[in-house]
């Protein structure tokens, strides 16, 4: 008996709704294994990980505050990669978002205007995408490979953010700290239950996911994507303004991310601080392929990958492991699923040693 | 600028651009063979991490050494099997190793955050260290940098001057002719992303034991994705990489220029100096496409299914 790996005549739809479950279970698997090499209880540590931070309601209002950031960078990536546009900027394209955001909250410190918080919340969607313009002119027009680019913001984007709370935007009141005043309420996202944390931003990432998939499967722009992804030569030769698209969807993500950012800031946080983002706008990316690049897909994925955050806490806090631990589980998750996805192109079949030749042969 | 000041920036522009050097020599070397291997970062902080981790535990330096460029390979293998193996998307398995791997030097590293190290010390060549201006720089540095100039006429007479580099761009430029000749493109992209593992290993753990001898979480700094921009700005030639990364140095030591010149700016601002240099030189080489087409190795970035 041996392996053998056939091609399968064509992709395989069962598989590639299988495999992103497929990846965790062996996620999950590496993680109980994980538990064990460190002289942990390999069921406890996942129990602790993965279902004890969302067991009460607390919990699972944490978990809405956490995915919040992640789906709206998530679905902005996903509208990207559907176009194979390769946009690895939503952390800087958040931190941006962030940082502007935060700017202009901190000129309405004294207000109890109604229009302050709408008006944050649009300025933080436009830094975002403003950074996102940057990679997509100069994708466009120089012909530059936007991962590159799009990275090298994210770095100049966290140094702009460090420059802003040890400088201009550091409370003076503040004991010398690196942080921004706290926000007046007037700029504050509303929570939408008294005494928990979520608020106003989980709603408006439903919503943007919501829009993201009317505009891709229900608009022409979103069949123009969906065809510069799948094959850019028929794009071309069907007339589709290439670059237009290309502009479009990086903008669409900048403001998503940008979105995400301000309301962090306005949201959980009140005050502009270093560490506004733990990496959600890198998480994004393993959600966009955890989710297939498909809104539903993409929502129970950011709830996965918020767990994750809460899980690698939780951890730390009861089991006094390394936070780091939830990079781990990420990073481990993605492989997965880039392995598991090799069964979409290719079946796996045992194959008798004598009738290998035969079985070839056909 | 006095004689000293310019000595000592070239003595800094020298030692920083050695990793850049390092994983650049060793991405290009992939490259040529037709893979893109994005995952640099990734095994450079796990070369970091496992040289810092090991020679603070041995208490030997060139256990460190040998540690990061072993986890280096490591971290490559994987990358081999989903790109290779499996035919998977080389930007996305790039992509993953380099979050893989932040993840798993975070984790591991974890015990050894703050921990203090006596790094690697420089070997001063006498008389030679002496010359004016170029003396310090490339003579009185540590013995890292010196394998990095070794490792540079290596990777040079390879690539030009020897067989196994003729067959390493023949693979690259078409994998098709090369299977017909005879040759393995599997063995061949193996070994080349084999030996950019172990480059981006030993610049991780350049860092970590020489550079700046402690552990931090993302203490490359995007160092590895700037090395695949020198490529670029490279147009995948060997003496370019050298050129770029001490070029990429100087953006990276501006602050001691700066102080020399007596200017007081923002350490937070000045630190975005290398990305923006990094973004400049995209622009400028990348604008004329012909000129990527040219030198670009015709199949980088493409799977390559053997029973086509």
């Amino acid at each position: 008996m041996s392996l053998s790996l056939q091609r399968r005549a064509q992709e395989s739809r069962l598989m590639a709704y299988c495999s992103p479950l497929l990846a965790l279970l062996l996620t999950l698997v590496t993680g109980a294994l994980l538990f064990w090499v460190q002289g942990r209880e390999p069921l406890q540590g996942l129990y602790t990980f993965f279902v004890l931070p969302v067991s009460d309601l607390y919990g699972l209002s944490e978990l809405g505050v956490k995915a919040a950031p992640i789906l709206l960078c998530a679905t902005g990536l996903a509208l990207c990669y559907r176009a194979n546009v390769w946009n690895i900027g939503a952390e800087g394209q958040l931190l941006m978002g962030a940082l502007i955001g935060s700017a202009l909250a901190l000129q309405w410190l004294g207000s109890e205007s109604g229009w302050a918080l709408p008006l944050v919340l649009v300025t933080g969607s436009l830094a975002g995408m403003a950074w996102a313009a940057i990679p997509a002119v100069l994708k466009n027009h120089f012909n530059t490979n936007e991962i590159l680019t799009t990275i090298m913001l994210n770095y100049i984007a966290l140094n702009l953010l460090l420059f802003a709370v040890h400088g201009p935007l550091k409370d003076p009141g503040g004991f010398n700290f690196p942080e921004s005043a706290l926000f007046s309420d007037s700029t504050l996202l509303p929570v939408l239950m008294e005494g928990y944390r979520l608020h106003l931003g989980a709603l408006l990432a439903l919503l943007a996911v919501v829009v993201a998939w009317v505009i891709l499967s229900r608009t022409f722009v979103g069949f123009q994507i969906r065809v510069l992804g799948l094959d850019s030569s028929a794009a071309h030769y069907a007339g589709f303004r290439e670059k237009k698209l290309v502009m479009m969807v990086l903008l669409f993500s900048g403001a998503m991310a940008g979105l995400a950012g301000v309301s962090e800031v306005t949201g959980p946080i009140g005050q502009l601080v270093p560490t506004v983002s733990p990496g959600y706008g890198y998480s994004a990316i393993i959600v966009a392929f955890l989710g297939r690049l498909h809104p539903v897909g993409i929502f129970l994925a950011s709830l996965l990958m918020a767990l994750v955050y809460m899980g690698s806490e939780m951890g730390q806090i009861e089991m006094g492991l390394p936070l780091a631990l939830g990079g781990l589980f990420q990073g481990v998750l993605l492989f997965f699923l880039l392995a598991c996805d090799f069964l979409i192109l290719y079946r796996v079949r045992w194959v008798r040693a004598g009738r290998d030749a035969a079985a070839s042969e056909a | 600028m006095d004689i000293d000041l310019i000595t000592n920036i070239l003595f800094a522009m020298v030692r920083t651009g050695t990793p850049l050097l390092l994983v650049a020599l060793g991405e290009l070397v992939c490259e040529k063979s037709g893979v893109l291997n994005l995952g640099q970062e990734g095994m450079m902080l796990m070369g970091a991490m496992a040289g810092f981790g090991v020679a603070f535990t041995t208490g030997n330096l060139w256990f460190g050494v040998a540690a990061g460029i072993f986890v280096g390979m490591l971290m490559s293998l994987l990358f081999g099997f989903l790109a290779l193996n499996l035919n998977a998307n080389q930007v996305a398995s790039g992509l993953a190793l380099t979050i893989f791997g932040a993840g798993l030097s975070a984790f591991m590293g974890s015990g050894f955050v703050g921990k203090p190290l006596s790094g690697m010390e420089a070997w001063v060549i006498p008389v030679l260290s002496d010359l004016p201006l170029i003396g310090k720089a490339l003579f009185a540095q540590d013995p890292l940098v010196y394998l990095s100039f070794i490792l540079f006429g290596a990777v040079f007479l390879v690539i030009y001057h020897s067989r196994p580099g003729l067959i390493l761009k023949a693979v690259g430029e078409s994998p098709e002719s090369a299977v017909a000749v005879g040759l393995s493109v599997m063995r061949v992209r193996y070994l080349a992303v084999l030996f950019g593992g172990a480059m981006a290993g030993l610049a991780g753990a350049y860092l970590s034991l020489a550079y700046t001898p402690l552990w931090s979480d993302n203490m490359t700094a995007g160092r590895g994705w700037i090395a695949l921009a020198l490529v670029v700005f490279a147009s995948w030639r060997v003496g370019r990489v050298l050129l770029g990364a001490y070029l990429f140095g100087a953006a990276s030591i501006m602050h001691l220029v700066m102080q020399g010149l007596g200017v007081s700016v923002s350490s937070n601002l000045l630190a975005t100096l290398p990305y923006l240099a990094t973004i400049l030189v995209l622009v400028l080489l990348s604008s004329n496409q012909a000129r990527i087409k040219l030198f670009a190795p015709m199949s980088l970035g493409k799977p390559f299914h053997k029973t086509q």
